[in-house]
């Protein structure tokens, strides 16, 4: 094997890697220390300089004998200390490259690079931690020149264009329009209630509900950092998403990667005419809880109009207007929502709506349909009605379902369907 | 249903064989415990309860047994020129279309009684989680040659996501 065009993460990174842990260790003696009425202060501090030691120790020796290397098909990435690891990321089987900064690698102007493959699941996830700004960036645009083709030079520029960008006003507020108004209107009603039967009851409801409503606002405060600032842009790569406060993260969909998207719109935006979409691209494992929740939306918060033209921009074209509706007996199955639910379908796309209190239109490009399927439960059987779903991969999308449509038409949308899957799964190529 | 009729395919069944394992499996799992809790009611509190439970055991054991043969008759696949057509259920009906394009990879599995009468059943994967295109009861020999068919047809259609 060749030495070529190996390098090395950046020296900084065991120190990145170890402070967490050496906070912890600092954290458990200090409480030992604490609790222990006063032991032997030099024994604790030997203590706390030996895992320091033995922890930069480990992570020097795992960062020496960590590599990457892109060539022109593959990114190469050894690892390991006692059980090496070569690990071979086709760059065919790219779905989106992220540059993720948590707080700390931000400060000493370093970037973490996170690979999402097809296949999804967190083994597949291929982290570079950690690189400095410029090489992640550099590196990120390497890749995503291979993968998309000879559109981009070895030294394009990033000249992207802004496409959206979110004020941050209007993030808090939807933000606030979600969770924590509708907390703090249910424990209003609660308290008056309480306090109508009796004054101090309203006492105990208050301390009893402050956890459930810290709870919430931290939520709510949990999402605004991470959209902070998000603006899309359009790079020759695809679309390019970037946002957040104290971890920034940016993101880039290859065009054409997209699985399928969601735009939803709760009931409390509607006045402002807003809606929020989000996106599913294959393989996009997310990882834990907080990047999960990061990678999903496309755009927190926008006028619809807007929305809608970046969708139909994400999925290179005018969707088909969900208009078809469902026979008036399925008012049966689902009284509530009868009316929303409506589907629509060209040669190109499937577009679904449903949702009570949030409306909910699911779209789905034809070319991306895993699987069809047509189910029909006992209510529906008698109603003579059926619920064709269009299934995707991803995981937090799982496609469109146009819910409770007449049999016979559920039927001819299934046929329907599958012929259409099966001419654009052709023309989208292989 | 008219469902079945849009998607003209030639459908086949799962063998009969699949009929005595679910009987089989409705006698040990439904109708012994029945017989067994009705022979000790029977004995600690008198033989009227006993047989009463008895009774009980006999009528739900004769609906499973119906409905056991019902949905056997619902069980379909057809093998197309692009895609596999599954189709079953009685109280929840589904019918699936998974195109061979998108096939990730399919299992063959036989549990104890399924591999004494030569049974086995194919399961189709896709990258979609909700896509279900499972076919049990099948002659281990069909199963075979279903499963190295769909692999050959997976390959040569083989989609990128």
């Amino acid at each position: 094997m060749s030495d070529e065009g190996w390098r090395r993460l950046h020296p900084l990174t065991p120190l990145l890697r170890g402070w967490r842990f050496l906070l912890l260790v600092a954290a458990g003696l200090g409480q030992q220390s604490l609790r222990g009425d006063g032991l032997d202060r030099t024994y604790l501090g030997l203590a706390i300089l030996g895992a320091t030691a033995i922890a930069l120790l480990v992570a020097s020796v795992a960062w020496r004998r960590t590599r990457y290397r892109l060539t022109d098909t593959e990114l190469q990435v050894d690892s390991g200390v006692l059980q090496r690891r070569s690990r071979r990321v086709p760059l065919a089987r790219l779905q989106a490259v992220d540059v993720v900064r948590p707080l700390v690698a931000r400060v000493l102007g370093l970037a973490e690079l996170r690979l999402e493959v097809v296949g999804g699941g967190s083994s597949s996830e291929a982290p570079l931690s950690y690189l400095t700004e410029e090489d992640a960036q550099a590196l990120r645009h390497r890749m995503l020149a291979s993968t998309t083709g000879p559109t981009a030079g070895p030294a394009q520029a990033p000249a992207d264009a802004v496409l959206v960008s979110v004020p941050t006003g209007t993030l808090v507020a939807s933000v606030l329009l979600g969770g924590p108004l509708l907390a703090t209107i249910v424990l209003l009603l609660l308290l008056v209630g309480a306090a109508a039967v009796q004054a101090t009851a309203a006492v105990g409801f208050l301390v009893a509900a402050l956890p459930v409503y810290a709870g919430v606002v931290t939520v709510a405060g949990k999402r605004v950092l991470e959209e902070y600032g998000f603006t899309v842009e359009e790079s020759p790569q695809g679309l390019r998403l970037r946002h957040g406060l104290l971890d920034t993260r940016s993101q880039t969909i290859p065009q054409g990667r997209v699985q399928a998207i969601r735009i939803l719109e709760p009931l409390l935006w509607r006045p402002f005419g807003w809606v929020r979409v989000e996106v599913d691209v294959a393989g996009y494992s997310g990882g834990h809880g907080e990047q999960q929740a990061a990678t999903k939306a496309l755009l927190p918060v926008a006028p619809r109009a807007l929305a809608q033209a970046l969708v139909g921009r994400v999925l290179g074209g005018p969707l088909p207007a969900a208009v078809a509706p469902v026979p008036a007996r399925a008012a049966w199955r689902a009284p509530l929502s009868r009316r929303r639910l409506r589907a629509g379908l060209d040669h190109r796309h499937l577009v679904t709506t449903r949702g009570v209190l949030t409306t909910t239109t699911d779209v789905v490009p034809l070319a991306k349909v895993q699987s069809l399927r047509l189910t029909s439960g006992p209510w529906q059987q008698r109603l003579r009605l059926a619920t064709v779903h269009a299934d995707t991969a991803g995981r937090r999308l799982r496609g469109a379902q146009a819910h409770h449509r007449d049999a016979a038409e559920a039927g001819g949308l299934l046929a329907e369907l599958t012929a259409r899957t099966r001419v654009a799964r052709r023309d989208s190529g292989r | 249903m008219g469902v079945t009729d849009l998607l003209d395919g030639e459908w086949r069944r799962p063998a009969r064989a699949l009929l005595t394992i679910r009987r089989v499996e409705c006698g040990l799992f439904l109708a012994l415990p029945f017989l067994v809790v009705a022979v000790v009611v029977g004995v600690l509190t008198g033989p009227a309860q006993g047989t009463a439970v008895a009774a009980l055991g006999a009528v739900v054991t004769g609906l499973a047994l119906v409905s056991i043969r019902r949905r056997w008759h619902a069980w379909g696949y057809a093998e197309r020129d692009d895609d596999l057509l599954v189709r079953r259920g009685v109280l929840i009906r589904r019918t699936s279309v998974v195109p061979y394009g998108r096939m990730q990879y399919v299992d063959v599995t036989a549990g104890p009684l399924d591999r004494r009468l030569g049974l086995a059943r194919v399961t189709l994967h896709t990258a979609a989680a909700a896509s279900d295109a499972s076919i049990p009861g099948l002659p281990e020999a069909e199963a075979t040659r279903l499963r190295d068919r769909l692999a050959a047809l997976g390959e040569a259609r083989a989609a990128g996501l």
